[in-house]
Protein backbone atom coordinates (compact mmCIF):
# COMPACT_ATOMS: atom_id res chain seq x y z
CA UNK A 1 0.00 0.00 0.00
CA UNK A 2 1.00 3.63 -0.40
CA UNK A 3 2.64 4.94 2.80
CA UNK A 4 2.25 8.70 3.15
CA UNK A 5 4.45 11.29 4.91
CA UNK A 6 3.81 14.82 6.15
CA UNK A 7 6.43 17.62 6.17
CA UNK A 8 6.56 19.71 9.34
CA UNK A 9 9.09 22.21 10.71
CA UNK A 10 9.66 24.02 14.00
CA UNK A 11 10.82 27.61 13.71
CA UNK A 12 10.22 29.35 17.01
CA UNK A 13 11.69 32.73 17.96
CA UNK A 14 12.90 33.53 21.47
CA UNK A 15 14.22 36.69 23.13
CA UNK A 16 16.42 35.18 25.85
CA UNK A 17 17.42 37.43 28.76
CA UNK A 18 21.13 36.97 29.52
CA UNK A 19 21.05 38.26 33.10
CA UNK A 20 23.39 40.72 34.82
CA UNK A 21 26.58 38.60 34.80
CA UNK A 22 26.54 37.66 31.13
CA UNK A 23 25.32 41.13 30.12
CA UNK A 24 28.43 42.70 31.72
CA UNK A 25 30.65 40.09 30.05
CA UNK A 26 29.21 40.73 26.58
CA UNK A 27 29.21 44.53 27.01
CA UNK A 28 32.94 44.35 27.81
CA UNK A 29 33.57 42.14 24.79
CA UNK A 30 31.59 44.52 22.56
CA UNK A 31 32.82 47.88 23.90
CA UNK A 32 36.40 47.13 25.04
CA UNK A 33 37.43 43.90 23.32
CA UNK A 34 38.16 42.50 26.75
CA UNK A 35 37.23 39.10 28.22
CA UNK A 36 36.40 38.95 31.92
CA UNK A 37 35.95 36.05 34.32
CA UNK A 38 34.37 35.90 37.77
CA UNK A 39 36.29 34.99 40.92
CA UNK A 40 34.97 32.26 43.19
CA UNK A 41 36.37 33.57 46.51
CA UNK A 42 36.11 30.23 48.28
CA UNK A 43 38.25 28.24 45.82
CA UNK A 44 40.19 31.13 44.26
CA UNK A 45 39.19 29.89 40.80
CA UNK A 46 38.36 32.32 38.01
CA UNK A 47 35.37 31.10 35.98
CA UNK A 48 35.33 31.88 32.25
CA UNK A 49 32.74 32.30 30.87
CA UNK A 50 31.65 34.10 34.04
CA UNK A 51 28.94 32.54 36.16
CA UNK A 52 27.02 34.16 39.02
CA UNK A 53 27.83 31.08 41.14
CA UNK A 54 30.56 28.46 41.22
CA UNK A 55 30.04 24.97 39.79
CA UNK A 56 32.32 23.53 42.48
CA UNK A 57 31.83 25.45 45.74
CA UNK A 58 28.28 26.48 44.75
CA UNK A 59 29.00 29.93 46.29
CA UNK A 60 28.21 33.25 44.56
CA UNK A 61 31.17 34.69 42.63
CA UNK A 62 32.36 38.13 43.76
CA UNK A 63 34.87 39.93 41.51
CA UNK A 64 35.43 40.63 37.84
CA UNK A 65 38.88 39.50 36.66
CA UNK A 66 40.51 40.37 33.31
CA UNK A 67 41.70 37.26 31.44
CA UNK A 68 43.54 36.57 28.16
CA UNK A 69 44.17 37.52 25.45
CA UNK A 70 46.72 34.67 25.41
CA UNK A 71 45.80 31.12 26.33
CA UNK A 72 46.27 27.44 25.57
CA UNK A 73 44.14 24.91 23.70
CA UNK A 74 42.33 22.45 25.97
CA UNK A 75 40.09 20.75 23.39
CA UNK A 76 39.28 21.04 19.69
CA UNK A 77 37.55 19.35 16.81
CA UNK A 78 37.51 19.97 13.08
CA UNK A 79 34.12 19.52 11.43
CA UNK A 80 34.11 18.24 7.85
CA UNK A 81 30.41 17.34 7.61
CA UNK A 82 27.58 19.73 6.82
CA UNK A 83 24.74 19.98 9.33
CA UNK A 84 21.52 21.90 8.70
CA UNK A 85 21.65 25.43 10.23
CA UNK A 86 25.30 24.99 11.34
CA UNK A 87 28.23 26.66 9.49
CA UNK A 88 29.56 25.37 6.18
CA UNK A 89 32.45 22.93 6.78
CA UNK A 90 35.31 22.71 7.30
CA UNK A 91 35.72 24.67 10.51
CA UNK A 92 37.68 24.19 13.73
CA UNK A 93 36.46 25.11 17.18
CA UNK A 94 37.08 24.07 20.74
CA UNK A 95 37.99 25.28 24.20
CA UNK A 96 40.80 27.54 25.39
CA UNK A 97 42.11 28.18 28.90
CA UNK A 98 42.81 31.92 28.79
CA UNK A 99 45.69 33.31 30.84
CA UNK A 100 44.36 34.12 34.31
CA UNK A 101 41.36 31.79 33.98
CA UNK A 102 40.80 28.38 35.56
CA UNK A 103 38.07 27.07 33.24
CA UNK A 104 38.05 26.94 29.45
CA UNK A 105 35.86 28.98 27.09
CA UNK A 106 34.61 27.88 23.67
CA UNK A 107 35.43 29.60 20.41
CA UNK A 108 36.41 29.11 16.77
CA UNK A 109 40.03 28.57 15.72
CA UNK A 110 40.89 30.53 12.59
CA UNK A 111 43.82 31.06 10.29
CA UNK A 112 44.63 27.33 10.07
CA UNK A 113 44.50 25.37 6.83
CA UNK A 114 42.02 22.55 7.49
CA UNK A 115 42.37 20.70 4.16
CA UNK A 116 44.64 18.03 5.62
CA UNK A 117 42.94 16.75 8.81
CA UNK A 118 46.03 15.13 10.34
CA UNK A 119 48.21 18.20 9.79
CA UNK A 120 45.55 20.59 11.03
CA UNK A 121 44.97 18.44 14.13
CA UNK A 122 48.69 18.51 14.86
CA UNK A 123 48.72 22.31 14.76
CA UNK A 124 45.78 22.42 17.18
CA UNK A 125 47.31 19.94 19.66
CA UNK A 126 46.36 20.33 23.31
CA UNK A 127 48.60 22.82 25.10
CA UNK A 128 49.26 24.89 21.95
CA UNK A 129 49.42 28.64 22.73
CA UNK A 130 46.79 30.82 21.09
CA UNK A 131 45.86 34.49 21.10
CA UNK A 132 42.32 35.92 21.19
CA UNK A 133 41.37 38.07 18.19
CA UNK A 134 38.39 40.41 18.16
CA UNK A 135 36.20 41.41 15.23
CA UNK A 136 36.29 45.12 14.35
CA UNK A 137 32.52 45.34 14.52
CA UNK A 138 31.31 43.60 17.66
CA UNK A 139 27.72 42.79 18.61
CA UNK A 140 28.16 41.38 22.11
CA UNK A 141 28.38 37.70 21.17
CA UNK A 142 30.82 34.81 21.59
CA UNK A 143 31.31 35.13 17.82
CA UNK A 144 32.91 38.59 18.37
CA UNK A 145 36.15 36.81 19.21
CA UNK A 146 38.07 33.73 18.07
CA UNK A 147 41.48 32.18 18.57
CA UNK A 148 44.57 32.08 16.35
CA UNK A 149 47.86 30.32 16.91
CA UNK A 150 50.27 32.58 18.84
CA UNK A 151 53.01 33.91 16.61
CA UNK A 152 51.02 33.30 13.41
CA UNK A 153 50.65 37.07 13.15
CA UNK A 154 48.32 39.41 11.29
CA UNK A 155 45.66 36.95 10.20
CA UNK A 156 42.74 38.32 12.15
CA UNK A 157 39.52 38.14 10.17
CA UNK A 158 41.14 35.97 7.51
CA UNK A 159 38.50 33.30 7.95
CA UNK A 160 35.58 35.60 8.71
CA UNK A 161 33.43 34.05 5.98
CA UNK A 162 33.20 30.91 8.14
CA UNK A 163 30.40 32.43 10.20
CA UNK A 164 28.54 34.35 7.49
CA UNK A 165 24.93 33.25 7.24
CA UNK A 166 25.05 31.69 10.65
CA UNK A 167 24.04 34.36 13.14
CA UNK B 1 19.68 -0.19 53.02
CA UNK B 2 18.72 -3.61 51.73
CA UNK B 3 16.70 -2.97 48.59
CA UNK B 4 13.71 -5.22 47.88
CA UNK B 5 14.11 -7.46 44.85
CA UNK B 6 12.53 -6.28 41.61
CA UNK B 7 12.39 -8.67 38.67
CA UNK B 8 12.25 -8.23 34.90
CA UNK B 9 9.53 -10.51 33.53
CA UNK B 10 9.08 -9.30 29.95
CA UNK B 11 11.15 -7.65 27.23
CA UNK B 12 10.16 -6.24 23.85
CA UNK B 13 12.30 -4.65 21.15
CA UNK B 14 11.52 -3.69 17.57
CA UNK B 15 13.89 -4.59 14.79
CA UNK B 16 15.52 -1.15 14.62
CA UNK B 17 15.70 0.53 11.21
CA UNK B 18 16.57 3.92 9.63
CA UNK B 19 12.84 4.66 9.18
CA UNK B 20 9.52 3.01 9.94
CA UNK B 21 7.10 4.53 7.45
CA UNK B 22 4.61 1.73 8.12
CA UNK B 23 4.05 2.97 11.70
CA UNK B 24 3.44 6.43 13.16
CA UNK B 25 4.86 7.29 16.59
CA UNK B 26 2.18 5.79 18.92
CA UNK B 27 1.97 2.70 16.72
CA UNK B 28 5.70 2.21 17.15
CA UNK B 29 5.37 2.61 20.94
CA UNK B 30 2.61 -0.01 20.88
CA UNK B 31 4.86 -2.40 18.94
CA UNK B 32 7.43 -2.56 21.78
CA UNK B 33 4.65 -2.82 24.37
CA UNK B 34 2.96 -5.75 22.61
CA UNK B 35 6.26 -7.62 22.30
CA UNK B 36 7.04 -7.11 26.01
CA UNK B 37 3.52 -8.11 27.17
CA UNK B 38 3.61 -11.24 25.01
CA UNK B 39 6.98 -12.07 26.50
CA UNK B 40 5.60 -11.64 30.03
CA UNK B 41 2.33 -13.43 29.08
CA UNK B 42 0.41 -10.50 30.58
CA UNK B 43 -2.04 -7.90 29.29
CA UNK B 44 -2.19 -4.11 29.46
CA UNK B 45 -4.94 -4.38 32.12
CA UNK B 46 -2.42 -6.12 34.41
CA UNK B 47 -0.06 -3.10 34.43
CA UNK B 48 -0.47 -0.87 37.51
CA UNK B 49 1.79 1.95 36.36
CA UNK B 50 3.52 3.09 33.20
CA UNK B 51 6.90 4.79 33.03
CA UNK B 52 7.28 6.50 29.67
CA UNK B 53 10.74 6.73 28.12
CA UNK B 54 11.00 9.88 26.00
CA UNK B 55 14.13 11.96 25.31
CA UNK B 56 14.17 15.60 23.95
CA UNK B 57 10.88 16.32 22.16
CA UNK B 58 12.49 17.87 19.09
CA UNK B 59 14.08 14.55 18.06
CA UNK B 60 10.54 13.36 17.31
CA UNK B 61 9.18 16.77 16.37
CA UNK B 62 6.18 16.31 18.69
CA UNK B 63 6.00 18.48 21.82
CA UNK B 64 5.46 16.36 24.94
CA UNK B 65 4.80 13.30 22.83
CA UNK B 66 3.95 11.31 25.96
CA UNK B 67 0.49 12.93 25.63
CA UNK B 68 0.09 11.13 22.32
CA UNK B 69 1.72 7.92 23.55
CA UNK B 70 -0.50 7.52 26.60
CA UNK B 71 -3.03 5.36 24.75
CA UNK B 72 -0.36 3.18 23.17
CA UNK B 73 0.72 2.13 26.66
CA UNK B 74 -2.81 1.87 28.05
CA UNK B 75 -2.22 4.37 30.84
CA UNK B 76 -5.77 5.71 31.26
CA UNK B 77 -6.72 5.50 34.95
CA UNK B 78 -3.16 4.46 35.86
CA UNK B 79 -0.05 6.03 37.35
CA UNK B 80 1.87 7.58 34.43
CA UNK B 81 5.22 9.33 34.42
CA UNK B 82 7.43 10.56 31.58
CA UNK B 83 11.20 10.42 32.11
CA UNK B 84 13.83 12.45 30.21
CA UNK B 85 17.54 12.39 31.04
CA UNK B 86 18.65 12.72 27.40
CA UNK B 87 20.51 9.64 26.21
CA UNK B 88 20.19 8.12 29.69
CA UNK B 89 16.37 8.32 29.47
CA UNK B 90 15.85 4.61 28.88
CA UNK B 91 17.79 3.41 31.90
CA UNK B 92 16.38 6.21 34.07
CA UNK B 93 12.94 4.97 33.04
CA UNK B 94 13.72 1.39 34.07
CA UNK B 95 15.11 2.69 37.37
CA UNK B 96 11.92 4.73 37.87
CA UNK B 97 9.89 1.58 37.24
CA UNK B 98 12.09 -0.20 39.79
CA UNK B 99 11.38 2.63 42.25
CA UNK B 100 7.59 2.21 41.91
CA UNK B 101 7.97 -1.43 42.97
CA UNK B 102 10.82 -1.06 45.48
CA UNK B 103 8.78 1.61 47.28
CA UNK B 104 5.96 -0.91 47.68
CA UNK B 105 3.54 1.17 45.60
CA UNK B 106 3.08 -1.28 42.72
CA UNK B 107 3.57 -4.95 41.87
CA UNK B 108 3.68 -4.75 38.05
CA UNK B 109 5.00 -1.81 36.04
CA UNK B 110 5.34 -1.26 32.30
CA UNK B 111 8.31 0.78 31.03
CA UNK B 112 7.97 1.76 27.38
CA UNK B 113 8.91 4.18 24.63
CA UNK B 114 9.97 4.57 21.02
CA UNK B 115 11.93 6.94 18.83
CA UNK B 116 11.96 7.95 15.19
CA UNK B 117 15.26 9.82 15.02
CA UNK B 118 15.43 9.22 11.26
CA UNK B 119 12.41 11.48 10.65
CA UNK B 120 14.30 14.66 11.53
CA UNK B 121 17.19 13.59 9.33
CA UNK B 122 19.64 15.78 11.26
CA UNK B 123 19.83 15.06 14.96
CA UNK B 124 22.92 17.27 15.43
CA UNK B 125 20.97 20.41 14.52
CA UNK B 126 18.41 19.48 17.16
CA UNK B 127 21.05 18.56 19.71
CA UNK B 128 22.76 21.95 19.19
CA UNK B 129 19.66 23.36 20.91
CA UNK B 130 20.52 21.60 24.19
CA UNK B 131 23.32 24.15 24.66
CA UNK B 132 22.96 27.29 26.75
CA UNK B 133 21.84 30.24 24.59
CA UNK B 134 23.76 32.67 26.84
CA UNK B 135 27.31 31.53 26.14
CA UNK B 136 27.49 28.41 24.01
CA UNK B 137 24.61 28.03 21.53
CA UNK B 138 26.27 30.27 18.93
CA UNK B 139 29.04 27.68 18.64
CA UNK B 140 28.28 24.67 16.43
CA UNK B 141 28.15 22.31 19.43
CA UNK B 142 26.38 18.99 19.14
CA UNK B 143 26.80 15.63 20.81
CA UNK B 144 29.26 14.53 18.12
CA UNK B 145 31.52 17.59 18.45
CA UNK B 146 31.26 17.40 22.25
CA UNK B 147 32.42 13.78 22.24
CA UNK B 148 35.05 14.40 19.53
CA UNK B 149 36.56 16.82 22.06
CA UNK B 150 36.50 14.04 24.65
CA UNK B 151 38.41 11.86 22.16
CA UNK B 152 40.99 14.60 21.60
CA UNK B 153 41.59 14.83 25.35
CA UNK B 154 41.85 11.03 25.63
CA UNK B 155 44.40 11.04 22.80
CA UNK B 156 46.46 13.58 24.72
CA UNK B 157 46.03 11.97 28.13
CA UNK B 158 46.16 8.24 27.34
CA UNK B 159 47.45 7.95 23.76
CA UNK B 160 44.07 6.90 22.30
CA UNK B 161 44.51 6.46 18.52
CA UNK B 162 42.16 6.41 15.53
CA UNK B 163 43.03 2.69 15.22
CA UNK B 164 41.85 2.13 18.81
CA UNK B 165 38.59 3.83 17.88
CA UNK B 166 38.18 1.75 14.71
CA UNK B 167 38.71 -1.45 16.72
CA UNK B 168 35.55 -0.68 18.74
CA UNK B 169 33.47 -0.30 15.59
CA UNK B 170 34.82 -3.53 14.10
CA UNK B 171 33.98 -5.44 17.32
CA UNK B 172 30.52 -3.94 17.71
CA UNK B 173 29.53 -4.42 14.06
CA UNK B 174 30.57 -8.08 14.29
CA UNK B 175 28.39 -8.42 17.41
CA UNK B 176 25.48 -6.58 15.75
CA UNK B 177 25.67 -8.96 12.76
CA UNK B 178 24.50 -11.67 15.21
CA UNK B 179 21.69 -9.55 16.68
CA UNK B 180 18.52 -9.47 14.54
CA UNK B 181 17.25 -6.34 16.39
CA UNK B 182 20.32 -4.20 15.56
CA UNK B 183 20.15 -1.43 12.95
CA UNK B 184 23.70 -1.56 11.45
CA UNK B 185 24.48 -5.27 10.98
CA UNK B 186 27.10 -5.17 8.22
CA UNK B 187 30.52 -6.38 9.34
CA UNK B 188 33.28 -3.81 8.66
CA UNK B 189 37.08 -4.03 8.60
CA UNK B 190 39.64 -1.78 10.30
CA UNK B 191 40.59 -0.47 6.84
CA UNK B 192 36.98 0.45 6.02
CA UNK B 193 36.52 2.32 9.29
CA UNK B 194 39.82 4.19 8.90
CA UNK B 195 39.00 5.08 5.27
CA UNK B 196 35.54 6.43 6.09
CA UNK B 197 35.13 10.23 5.90
CA UNK B 198 35.70 12.52 8.85
CA UNK B 199 32.57 13.94 10.45
CA UNK B 200 34.14 15.76 13.41
CA UNK B 201 37.85 14.96 13.76
CA UNK B 202 38.81 12.37 14.99
CA UNK B 203 35.31 10.83 14.69
CA UNK B 204 34.66 9.34 11.25
CA UNK B 205 31.39 8.16 9.73
CA UNK B 206 31.97 4.56 10.88
CA UNK B 207 32.90 5.71 14.41
CA UNK B 208 29.39 7.17 14.77
CA UNK B 209 25.98 5.70 15.66
CA UNK B 210 23.06 5.70 13.22
CA UNK B 211 19.72 7.55 13.65
CA UNK B 212 17.37 4.67 14.40
CA UNK B 213 13.64 4.16 14.62
CA UNK B 214 11.95 1.55 16.78
CA UNK B 215 10.21 0.84 20.07
CA UNK B 216 11.18 -0.99 23.24
CA UNK B 217 9.46 -1.95 26.47
CA UNK B 218 10.01 -3.91 29.64
CA UNK B 219 7.69 -5.36 32.29
CA UNK B 220 8.94 -5.22 35.89
CA UNK B 221 7.38 -6.99 38.87
CA UNK B 222 7.80 -7.41 42.61
CA UNK B 223 9.31 -10.60 44.00
CA UNK B 224 5.97 -11.44 45.65
CA UNK B 225 4.06 -11.09 42.34
CA UNK B 226 6.65 -13.23 40.56
CA UNK B 227 6.50 -15.98 43.20
CA UNK B 228 2.70 -15.89 43.58
CA UNK B 229 2.26 -16.24 39.81
CA UNK B 230 5.19 -18.67 39.37
CA UNK B 231 6.82 -16.42 36.73
CA UNK B 232 10.27 -16.64 35.23
CA UNK B 233 12.41 -13.56 35.94
CA UNK B 234 15.86 -12.03 36.14
CA UNK B 235 16.62 -9.54 38.90
CA UNK B 236 17.66 -5.90 39.13
CA UNK B 237 20.09 -6.10 42.05
CA UNK B 238 21.62 -2.62 41.88
CA UNK B 239 20.70 0.79 40.45
CA UNK B 240 22.50 4.14 40.42
CA UNK B 241 22.42 7.64 39.01
CA UNK B 242 25.01 10.41 39.03
CA UNK B 243 25.18 13.86 37.44
CA UNK B 244 28.05 16.02 36.21
CA UNK B 245 27.95 19.84 36.18
CA UNK B 246 26.95 21.59 32.94
CA UNK B 247 29.91 23.41 31.40
CA UNK B 248 32.22 21.25 29.30
CA UNK B 249 34.90 23.93 29.77
CA UNK B 250 34.83 23.22 33.53
CA UNK B 251 36.03 19.67 32.80
CA UNK B 252 39.35 21.02 31.52
CA UNK B 253 41.73 23.71 32.73
CA UNK B 254 42.98 24.03 36.32
CA UNK B 255 41.94 22.15 39.49
CA UNK B 256 39.27 20.13 37.71
CA UNK B 257 37.00 17.71 39.53
CA UNK B 258 36.34 15.63 36.40
CA UNK B 259 38.20 15.47 33.08
CA UNK B 260 36.19 15.62 29.84
CA UNK B 261 38.41 12.77 28.58
CA UNK B 262 36.73 10.50 31.13
CA UNK B 263 33.24 9.70 32.40
CA UNK B 264 33.77 10.57 36.04
CA UNK B 265 30.10 10.69 37.11
CA UNK B 266 29.40 7.43 35.26
CA UNK B 267 32.02 5.84 37.52
CA UNK B 268 30.29 7.23 40.63
CA UNK B 269 26.96 5.86 39.34
CA UNK B 270 28.46 2.39 38.88
CA UNK B 271 29.88 2.54 42.42
CA UNK B 272 26.38 3.24 43.73
CA UNK B 273 24.83 0.33 41.85
CA UNK B 274 27.67 -2.03 42.84
CA UNK B 275 27.22 -1.12 46.49
CA UNK B 276 23.53 -2.02 46.30
CA UNK B 277 24.26 -5.27 44.45
CA UNK B 278 27.14 -6.24 46.75
CA UNK B 279 29.71 -6.16 43.94
CA UNK B 280 33.18 -5.44 45.33
CA UNK B 281 35.40 -6.47 42.39
CA UNK B 282 33.63 -5.84 39.07
CA UNK B 283 36.57 -7.16 37.01
CA UNK B 284 35.98 -10.58 38.59
CA UNK B 285 32.24 -10.53 39.28
CA UNK B 286 30.74 -8.99 36.13
CA UNK B 287 30.27 -11.28 33.10
CA UNK B 288 29.25 -8.71 30.50
CA UNK B 289 28.34 -5.06 30.02
CA UNK B 290 26.02 -3.12 27.73
CA UNK B 291 27.38 0.44 27.87
CA UNK B 292 25.83 3.49 26.24
CA UNK B 293 28.55 4.53 23.79
CA UNK B 294 27.23 6.28 20.65
CA UNK B 295 30.73 7.00 19.30
CA UNK B 296 33.58 4.49 19.21
CA UNK B 297 35.92 6.54 21.44
CA UNK B 298 33.34 6.82 24.21
CA UNK B 299 33.28 3.05 24.75
CA UNK B 300 36.77 3.37 26.28
CA UNK B 301 35.93 5.90 28.97
CA UNK B 302 32.70 4.01 29.66
CA UNK B 303 34.59 0.72 30.15
CA UNK B 304 36.99 2.47 32.51
CA UNK B 305 34.07 3.96 34.46
CA UNK B 306 32.77 0.42 35.15
CA UNK B 307 35.89 -0.19 37.22
CA UNK B 308 36.87 -3.35 35.33
CA UNK B 309 40.20 -1.65 34.56
CA UNK B 310 42.07 1.55 35.43
CA UNK B 311 41.82 4.89 33.59
CA UNK B 312 43.70 4.64 30.28
CA UNK B 313 44.01 0.84 30.46
CA UNK B 314 41.05 -0.17 28.28
CA UNK B 315 42.71 0.32 24.89
CA UNK B 316 45.35 -2.36 25.49
CA UNK B 317 42.72 -4.79 26.79
CA UNK B 318 40.57 -4.10 23.71
CA UNK B 319 43.55 -4.93 21.46
CA UNK B 320 43.94 -8.24 23.30
CA UNK B 321 40.30 -9.19 22.67
CA UNK B 322 39.34 -8.90 26.35
CA UNK B 323 36.02 -7.21 25.45
CA UNK B 324 35.09 -9.35 22.42
CA UNK B 325 32.17 -11.76 22.44
CA UNK B 326 34.10 -14.75 23.79
CA UNK B 327 36.57 -12.50 25.64
CA UNK B 328 36.90 -12.06 29.41
CA UNK B 329 34.18 -9.37 29.74
CA UNK B 330 32.24 -8.89 26.50
CA UNK B 331 31.26 -5.24 26.06
CA UNK B 332 28.16 -4.50 24.00
CA UNK B 333 27.58 -8.05 22.73
CA UNK B 334 24.40 -6.68 21.06
CA UNK B 335 26.48 -4.26 18.97
CA UNK B 336 25.52 -1.48 21.36
CA UNK B 337 24.43 2.09 20.80
CA UNK B 338 27.10 2.42 18.09
CA UNK B 339 25.01 0.10 15.87
CA UNK B 340 21.49 1.12 17.02
CA UNK B 341 20.46 4.47 18.46
CA UNK B 342 16.77 5.16 18.86
CA UNK B 343 17.69 7.74 21.49
CA UNK B 344 14.55 7.60 23.70
CA UNK B 345 14.96 3.86 24.26
CA UNK B 346 18.70 3.21 23.64
CA UNK B 347 19.54 2.96 27.33
CA UNK B 348 16.41 0.86 27.96
CA UNK B 349 17.75 -1.51 25.32
CA UNK B 350 21.08 -1.64 27.20
CA UNK B 351 19.22 -2.94 30.28
CA UNK B 352 17.02 -5.22 28.15
CA UNK B 353 20.04 -6.77 26.46
CA UNK B 354 21.77 -7.44 29.79
CA UNK B 355 18.55 -9.05 31.05
CA UNK B 356 18.37 -11.30 27.96
CA UNK B 357 22.02 -12.28 28.48
CA UNK B 358 21.71 -13.30 32.14
CA UNK B 359 18.44 -15.04 31.24
CA UNK B 360 20.34 -17.06 28.61
CA UNK B 361 17.96 -15.80 25.90
CA UNK B 362 20.28 -13.60 23.79
CA UNK B 363 20.46 -16.03 20.86
CA UNK B 364 23.45 -15.88 18.56
CA UNK B 365 25.13 -13.09 20.55
CA UNK B 366 24.70 -14.93 23.88
CA UNK B 367 27.64 -14.61 26.31
CA UNK B 368 28.19 -18.15 27.54
CA UNK B 369 27.43 -18.66 31.22
CA UNK B 370 26.50 -15.01 31.86
CA UNK B 371 24.89 -14.62 35.29
CA UNK B 372 25.68 -11.00 36.24
CA UNK B 373 25.68 -8.09 33.82
CA UNK B 374 25.77 -4.30 33.96
CA UNK B 375 24.13 -1.60 31.86
CA UNK B 376 24.56 2.15 31.55
CA UNK B 377 23.03 5.23 29.94
CA UNK B 378 24.64 8.64 29.30
CA UNK B 379 22.71 11.80 28.60
CA UNK B 380 22.80 15.58 28.26
CA UNK B 381 26.12 17.36 27.95
CA UNK B 382 28.06 14.14 28.88
CA UNK B 383 26.33 14.87 32.12
CA UNK B 384 23.55 12.52 33.32
CA UNK B 385 24.38 8.89 33.95
CA UNK B 386 22.30 5.89 35.04
CA UNK B 387 23.56 2.37 35.74
CA UNK B 388 22.16 -1.00 36.69
CA UNK B 389 23.26 -4.47 37.79
CA UNK B 390 21.08 -7.34 36.56
CA UNK B 391 21.44 -10.94 37.76
CA UNK B 392 19.85 -14.27 36.94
Amino acid sequence: MELMKRKESWNIGYDHALGETASYFFAQVRDNAQIYGRLDPKSGRVLVPPRAFSDQTLEPTTDWMKVGPGGRIEAFTIVYEEFKTLPDPPYAFGYVLLDGADTAIGGFFRGIDLKNPAQAAKRLALGTRVITKFAEERKGSVLDFWFELEGDGGKSGSNAEAVVGYE
Amino acid sequence: MKAPRVGIIGIGQSEFKPRRDDANYPELVREGVTLALNDAKLELKDMQAVVYSLAPDALLGIGNAERLGVDAVGARNKRFMRINTGGATGISSVITGWTHIAAGECDVVLVAGADKVGESGDSQTILNKIWDPTYERALPLGTITMLAMSAVRAMHKYGLTEEDMARVTVKNRLNASKNPKAHLRKVVSMEEVLASRYISWPIKLLDACPQSSGGAAMVLASEKYIKDNKLDAVWISGVGHCSESYYMGDRMGNKIMADHADAHALGRSFERSYKMAGITDPAKQVHLAELYAPFSNTEYHSIEATGVCKLGASMALMREGHFDLGGRIPINPSGGTLCTNAIAVSALVRAAEVALQVWGRAGEHQVKGAKIGIASGNGGDHQFFGTMVIES
